[in-house]
Parts: structure tokens; C-alpha cells; sequence
């Protein structure tokens, strides 16, 4: 065990964290900004799929990646919409429209992809986002060269958690969503449109799944690859429930996992005994199901999630 | 007189066929609280929703401070100073105090203006006595602070009138004076009340002036409630004269239900701590206290749903081994739940099914594993013509009927087996006067055969009415219990915040 021990304090390893982390970072804060306002949004694993495939393609049309970045958050926004209009203006089931979602838009990315890139015996890459260090800080003994020589998305995610915080907890905005999820007919009687920041929150949401997949596509990976998101939208569902719908929570949650993910990495390039590496690929997902029936046992849902709102009904 | 605050002149709507509201005048001066009377169904909810802006009336304006307005949201009645505090509370419980109070009012540079909220809230506090903590989760208020939070944040966003749908009806008699001395100190600095109830003496004790309603049109103003008899105001709602039926006395037999010491966990709600108590045969023992006192937990022990940890029961003489509710039920307890929409019935099932669904498995019902569905429709058919259930017919989707003749259902499924006890939770809870008379005669009924009645809940007029002892309940314990000839309202009101609390 001393071997690992010694690899989790090796520059590597934490950067490893980090990097893992950003994308499930994203996701899991786009998913709780959704079911804050009380909307499932199982369309994750797609959205995230899309996104990154959109973003790797004007990426690699326009050769800008920041315009890829644009893209990948457009197309999350959109997907977004698109699951809000089902959910919320036409208060469809919840679950059968973020399975669509997903499934929709997984079918979508590989067809785009194959239309645009057609069966190429290499598959096309594009030039990455590289690490920008951050003067002085990035001088700090091992934290500095992890933590802060990364990519500019990564800066991005570390941002995003306390200005989520911020917005949901300090702002006008963030008290509807919140509200909307608790009790929309309280908030409609107060004079909050609903379906408004219901719509407004989905999207939100779809923008930084957008988010996420921009990264698989464009830092992590350099290419789009049909398994590229496996089943990371699905973690990030998890997650926010092990982080009780709070974003420093969320976030933790996205961290600790990306701990474990890093951690059986090594485990399996250090070929432990001779243990079949597969046993390691489980780890992650064993450590989210033991954590979730430990952890979120008192974990209260927004009340209102996956209740559609009509003003009529009484 | 001054000018009215809100008027609403020639107000109709209509459901489909049925005519919810029709030519309704209404109006409240500043400073003026307007009751409105009338029995469920009468239309005045929809008169307010009206006002409110949930719903378009099909003809008929609305006047703010003399000049029409149009309504189509709550946030347009909002904008004129229409507040409302519904029957359910809109409040989102895991939110604190203030941030629903701050729910859609802008912040300052982009965030919640936490400081502005805090002294507003204060300087409401202050004005008319409604104080609250505003860092608490709904969660951890009570009923009436949960309502005074209602109340409050109309205020808080400029209400001049404000319309109250039974506030009373989820109230203790002490929170009552509460709130009436609120609303009286929000009328004396000129805002307008109206005030929904069918509690007659509420109305009289409180309200300036009353408008009845009865099926959807103003059958009577009353301009001097405080010398209106209620039974002039009861006419006016009902259309004829309600006379209370009379409790003859009772020669009360054996014991056919005994409680000793009984305990349970704190599961959900407030725990029992060491109930005992009894009922004879041809006796109704009525059950007093504030909700969440432990009522729930006692309905459900003796209804066999929950087992206690401590203590005995036992029902006809016989001890009560294993609690379930079909334990219970073979040694002769009849049940009828305190929410008849969730634990009383299945509303997406047909009526017949719910009438029948716990006597599914006896013989009556059901042979060799298979339902009989001709004894089951023929069972339904017999009690809906027997206690005049309004419905269709006993295939109705049972959610479909109404509040009162979903009782009688209730009613009809237990009585048709002669339980020996039967424990009501609630009886009349939201039904009208004529449908609670219908129940209460049944009752009365039931106890001249010989059944033991329990009935628990909070309308201490119809407990003084219908019951021979009275057990009040505190904290989860049965504070005392009296003959119904020693209790007055105004007694057990004070027992039931805990005061007098020797037994």
C-alpha cells in the first residue's frame, strides 16, 4: 500500500484528479442546476455526447477552439430546450423524455460525425487546448504544477462551483429555481413564472453537460470517439444526489470519484498481483454505489422534481 | 362609508356545465372585513380564485380603487395589491422563512436584498404582532406560524386586501384569537379582509359585514353578524333550517376497546407516550388536541398499522396480538381514515373495488382465489342506494366523487359489517353542513346499536356534539379526560396548548 501512497503525492497523480474531475464537474453541476427546478434531465449522457461532437466538429472546421467551446454549449443549451419543452411546456414524463433525449441524441452525434467525416482509416484529431500556467501560483512545490498548469476549461470548472453557489444561493434567480423545485404553485402565487425558470434552469443545465462533453472532445481526448462520454452523464446523475443538490458538494462528490478513477488507473499500470485490469474499471463505479447508500441516505430531493406544474390543475 | 377597495360586479364562471359563480357582486371597503359564507361547492373559492387571477371569469369586471383592472395571473393581482393566503399553504418548506418571503422580488445589483428583506419583515412584525424567525426552514414551523408566514409575505409585497380561504380550519381556538386580533389590527390601518369561512361563529365574531353564497349566487348580505343569529346565517347558506341532532343518553355496556400504556417510537410525526384509555360499548369517546399531537400515531395503532412498543390493546374483550390491520379488523374495529383520498380509498379503481378492498379476501368477495365481481358489484350497489352516494354508479372512478359522498362510502364499506369499534379520523373535515349532519346521525346511530366510537379531531363543536367523554391529547400523551357535560370549548382549548396539563 505504501506504493500507493507514495503515487497519490506524485504531481501526476493529482493533476490526473483534476483532469478527470473537470468534465464530471460540469455535468454534475448542470444536472443539479435541472433538478433544482424540479426536472430530471436523463438526456445527460446524450447531451454530453452531442455536445462533444459538435464542438470537436467546428473545432475542426474552423480550426478555433474556443468556437468549439461555442458550439459544444450552444448544442447543450438547445438539447436542453428541447427537454424542457417536453417536460415542462407539455409536462411529459420526466424519465421517457431524457431516455429520448439521450438516446436522440446519440443517434444524432454518430450520424452527423459519419456524414461529416465519413469512414476514415485514421480517425481525425484536432490540436488540443494547451496547459496555461498561472504566474506564481503554478510555483507552488507540486500543488502549483498540478493544480494550476492545467487547461483554460479546467480554470473554467474550478470558477464555475462558487459562482454556482453564488447564483443559486445569493441571487433573486437562484431563489426560483430553487423555489420551482420546492413548490411551483408557491412561486407562481408570488408572481415567478414557472415554466420560465424551469426553461431557463434545463438550459442552463444542457449548457454545462455542453460543457463537459467540449472537454472529452477537445482536451482529454483530441478526437471524437463514439464511446467518448461511457456513461459519465450517468455518473454525474449520481453524483448529485451523493452531493445532496448543493454545488460545493456536487463538486466534492465529482472529486472523490475522480480520486478513485485516478487511483485504479495506477492500480492497473502498476499491475497489482495479477488481478485482470477489469477488476480495477469497476472500482469507480463500486465507490459511487457504496458511497450513495451511505452517504445520501438522509439526502432530501428537491420536492417538486419530476412533478410537471399546470396552473390549473388544483 | 369610504370608497371601495376592490369591487367585482356581475362576476360569472362556469365549468363545463356547471355554473360555479353567476352574477356575483362583492366589495370591501379599506379597513372593512367581508366575510364570505357559504357551503362547499357554493362557489366561493372560485370567486376568489377570480379575484386572484387563477381563473378568467366568463363575464363581469373587477374595479381596483374604482377602476377596472384585468386579472390574469396571481402576479397581476399581486400588482394591484391583491394578496391571498390559500387553504394549502404555497410555501416551500425546506426554504427558510425569508427566502419565501423573498421569492420574486427583484435584488439589489443582482442579489438578495437579505438586509431590506430583514427589516421589512420586522416592521411587519411590529405593526400587527407577527413575528417570526426568519433564518427557520418552513419545516420547523408550526401550522399557524407556517400561516402567519402567509400572511406576512402578502403583506410583504404591498397587499392592501387580503383574502383568507378558511383560515381556521388548520388553527387551535388559542391560535384563532391570534389571528383574529392580527387581522383586526391590519383593518384598523385601513387595509381590506376577506374572510372565507362556513364557522358561523367566526364569522360573527369577527367579520363587519357577510355576503352568502349557495350555488354560486349571493343568496343573503348580512350587515350586522355580530346580531345575526347563526341559525338566520345557516338558513341563508343552506336554504333551509339546519337543527342539530340530538345526543339522547346511553346505557354504555362493556368495554370494546382498552389501551394500556401504550408507546411508540418517534417514526414519523409526534410519538404516543403511556396512552390508556377505554371505550364501552354505546359510547362515543371523542379525541381532542391540535394536529400533530400524536393523533396520526393513535389512529394508527388501533387501527393495527402500527405497532406500539410498549403497552396493550384490546378490542371486544380480546387481546390484540399481532397489529395488523386485518388482525384488527377480525376482531370486530371498523377504520374510517383521516385522509379518505390516500389511505381511505384508490381513486384511479373503480368505486366497488375501493368498498370492497378490505374484505377482499373473506368469502363475501372473493372464492378460491378469484374476486367475485357480481357479489362486489352488487355490495356496492346496495350501499350507494342505501346512503344515497351520489355517483354514477359503482363502477365511478372512486376519485371522481366528491368530499361528502366519498364519506358516506367510507361510512357505507365499514358499518355494513357491525364493527364492534370503529375509530374516525377527521369525520367531517371539509364536507359541507348538510353531508357532516348525514355523518354525525350515523354516527349518533351507530351508538344506539351498541358500537364504541372514536373519533378524533380538532372541530371541538362537533366532539362537545357528538361525544359522551372527551380525552385531549398533548404531546403524545392523553392530558385528561372528561365527561362532555364538564368540557366547554373554551376548556378544552386551553388543555389542548398543554395548560392543565394534571390528570
Amino acid at each position: 500500500m505504501s506504493v500507493v501512497l507514495e503515487q497519490i503525492f506524485q504531481v501526476g497523480f493529482l493533476a490526473a484528479i483534476i483532469r478527470i474531475a473537470t468534465p464530471l464537474a460540469f455535468a454534475t453541476l448542470g444536472e443539479m442546476f435541472s433538478e433544482r427546478a424540479g426536472v430530471l434531465n436523463l438526456g445527460i449522457e446524450g447531451i454530453m455526447l452531442l455536445s462533444a461532437m459538435t464542438g470537436f466538429t467546428a473545432t475542426s472546421l474552423s480550426g478555433s477552439l474556443w468556437l468549439g467551446v461555442l458550439a459544444a454549449v450552444l448544442t447543450g443549451a438547445l438539447m436542453g430546450a428541447v427537454h424542457a419543452l417536453f417536460t415542462v411546456a407539455l409536462g411529459l414524463s420526466q424519465h421517457v423524455c431524457g431516455i429520448g433525449v439521450t438516446l436522440f441524441s446519440s443517434g444524432l452525434a454518430y450520424f452527423l460525425y459519419r456524414l461529416i467525416f465519413g469512414q476514415q482509416s485514421v480517425p481525425p484529431s484536432i490540436k488540443s487546448f494547451e496547459t496555461l500556467p498561472i504566474p506564481v501560483l503554478s510555483d507552488i512545490p507540486v500543488l502549483g504544477p498540478a493544480v494550476f498548469n492545467q487547461f483554460s476549461l479546467v480554470y473554467m470548472a474550478m470558477a464555475a462551483v462558487p459562482l454556482a453557489a453564488f447564483v443559486l444561493y445569493r441571487t433573486p434567480w437562484g431563489l426560483s429555481v430553487r423555489m420551482v423545485g420546492e413548490n411551483p404553485r408557491a412561486a407562481d402565487s408570488a408572481g415567478v413564472g414557472v415554466i420560465a425558470t424551469r426553461f431557463q434552469a434545463v438550459m442552463l443545465g444542457g449548457a454545462l453537460m455542453g460543457l463537459a462533453g467540449a472537454f472529452l472532445s477537445m482536451v482529454q481526448f483530441n478526437a471524437f470517439t463514439f464511446g467518448l462520454v461511457s456513461g459519465r452523464g450517468w455518473v454525474a446523475i449520481a453524483l448529485v444526489v451523493f452531493g445532496r443538490w448543493d454545488p460545493w458538494r456536487s463538486a466534492g462528490a465529482a472529486l472523490l470519484f475522480a480520486f478513485v478513477d485516478a487511483l485504479q488507473l495506477r492500480m492497473q499500470a502498476s499491475g497489482l498481483g495479477h488481478i485482470p485490469y477489469e477488476a480495477f474499471l469497476m472500482l469507480p463505479f463500486i465507490f459511487t454505489i457504496v458511497a450513495m447508500a451511505v452517504m445520501s441516505r438522509n439526502a432530501v430531493a428537491p420536492s417538486a422534481l419530476l412533478k410537471p406544474f399546470r396552473r390549473e390543475e388544483r | 362609508m369610504p370608497a371601495p377597495l376592490i369591487e367585482m360586479r356581475g362576476i360569472s364562471k362556469s365549468f363545463g356545465a356547471v355554473m360555479a359563480n353567476e352574477a356575483v357582486d362583492l366589495s370591501v371597503a379599506p379597513g372593512e372585513i367581508l366575510g364570505l359564507l357559504g357551503e362547499n361547492g357554493a362557489g366561493k373559492t372560485t370567486l376568489m380564485n377570480v379575484l386572484f387571477g387563477a381563473y378568467a371569469p366568463d363575464a363581469g369586471e373587477i374595479l381596483v380603487q374604482g377602476r377596472p383592472v384585468t386579472i390574469n395571473s396571481s402576479a397581476d393581482a399581486l400588482a394591484v395589491g391583491i394578496g391571498m393566503v390559500h387553504q394549502h399553504f404555497h410555501l416551500a418548506p425546506r426554504l427558510s422563512v425569508l427566502e419565501n418571503l423573498l421569492i420574486g422580488i427583484p435584488g439589489k445589483s443582482g442579489r438578495i436584498d437579505r438586509a431590506g428583506g430583514l427589516a421589512r419583515l420586522n416592521e411587519i412584525g411590529r405593526q400587527h404582532g407577527l413575528t417570526l424567525d426568519p433564518d427557520l426552514p418552513v419545516t420547523a414551523l408550526s401550522i399557524g406560524e407556517q400561516q402567519r408566514l402567509e400572511i406576512v409575505k402578502a403583506l410583504f409585497r404591498g397587499a392592501r386586501l387580503l383574502i383568507l380561504d378558511e383560515p381556521t380550519a388548520v388553527l387551535a381556538p388559542t391560535e384563532v384569537d391570534g389571528l383574529f386580533s392580527a387581522l383586526r389590527s391590519m383593518a384598523a390601518q385601513g387595509l381590506g379582509i376577506i374572510f372565507i369561512s362556513h364557522k358561523l361563529n367566526e364569522v360573527r365574531a369577527l367579520t363587519h359585514r357577510c355576503v352568502v353564497l349557495r350555488h354560486g349566487r349571493v343568496t343573503g348580505r348580512v350587515d350586522t353578524p355580530a346580531s345575526t343569529t347563526s341559525s338566520e346565517m345557516a338558513r341563508l347558506m343552506c336554504g333551509h333550517e339546519i337543527v342539530p341532532p340530538a345526543r339522547g343518553p346511553s346505557t354504555p355496556g362493556e368495554a370494546v376497546l382498552t389501551l394500556d400504556g401504550i408507546s411508540t417510537s418517534r417514526h414519523s410525526g409526534m410519538a404516543l407516550r403511556d396512552v390508556s384509555l377505554s371505550v364501552r360499548a354505546g359510547e362515543i369517546l371523542g379525541i381532542a388536541g391540535v394536529s400533530g399531537n400524536g393523533q396520526r400515531a393513535l389512529a394508527e395503532v388501533i387501527s393495527g398499522i402500527r405497532a406500539p412498543d410498549a403497552g396493550q390493546m384490546t378490542i371486544a374483550g380480546k387481546m390484540v396480538a399481532r397489529f395488523s390491520p386485518r388482525e384488527v379488523q377480525a376482531l370486530g374495529l371498523g377504520r374510517i381514515p383521516e385522509d379518505r383520498m390516500t389511505t381511505g380509498l384508490v381513486t384511479n379503481l373503480p368505486l366497488a373495488d375501493s368498498m370492497v378492498l378490505p374484505r377482499i379476501g373473506t368469502g363475501a368477495f372473493s372464492r378460491n382465489g378469484l374476486l367475485r365481481p357480481d357479489a362486489i358489484r352488487a355490495f356496492a350497489e346496495a350501499q350507494i342506494k342505501a346512503y344515497d352516494i351520489r355517483c354514477p354508479g359503482p363502477m365511478t372512478r372512486a376519485g371522481a366523487l366528491s368530499g361528502g359522498n366519498l364519506q358516506k362510502a367510507l361510512l357505507a364499506r365499514e358499518l355494513a359489517f357491525d364493527p364492534k369499534v370503529l375509530i374516525v379520523s377527521q369525520p367531517t373535515r371539509g364536507l359541507d353542513i348538510g353531508a357532516a349532519r348525514f355523518i354525525h346521525e350515523k354516527f349518533l346511530a351507530m351508538r344506539a346499536k351498541g358500537c364504541g366510537l372514536v373519533v378524533l379531531g380538532e372541530d371541538l363543536e362537533e366532539l362537545l356534539m357528538l361525544s359522551d367523554r372527551i380525552a385531549v391529547m398533548y404531546e403524545g400523551r392523553i392530558v385528561r379526560t372528561l365527561d362532555s357535560a364538564d368540557a366547554t370549548i373554551a376548556r378544552l382549548g386551553l388543555m389542548m396548548t398543554g395548560a392543565e396539563g394534571h390528570s
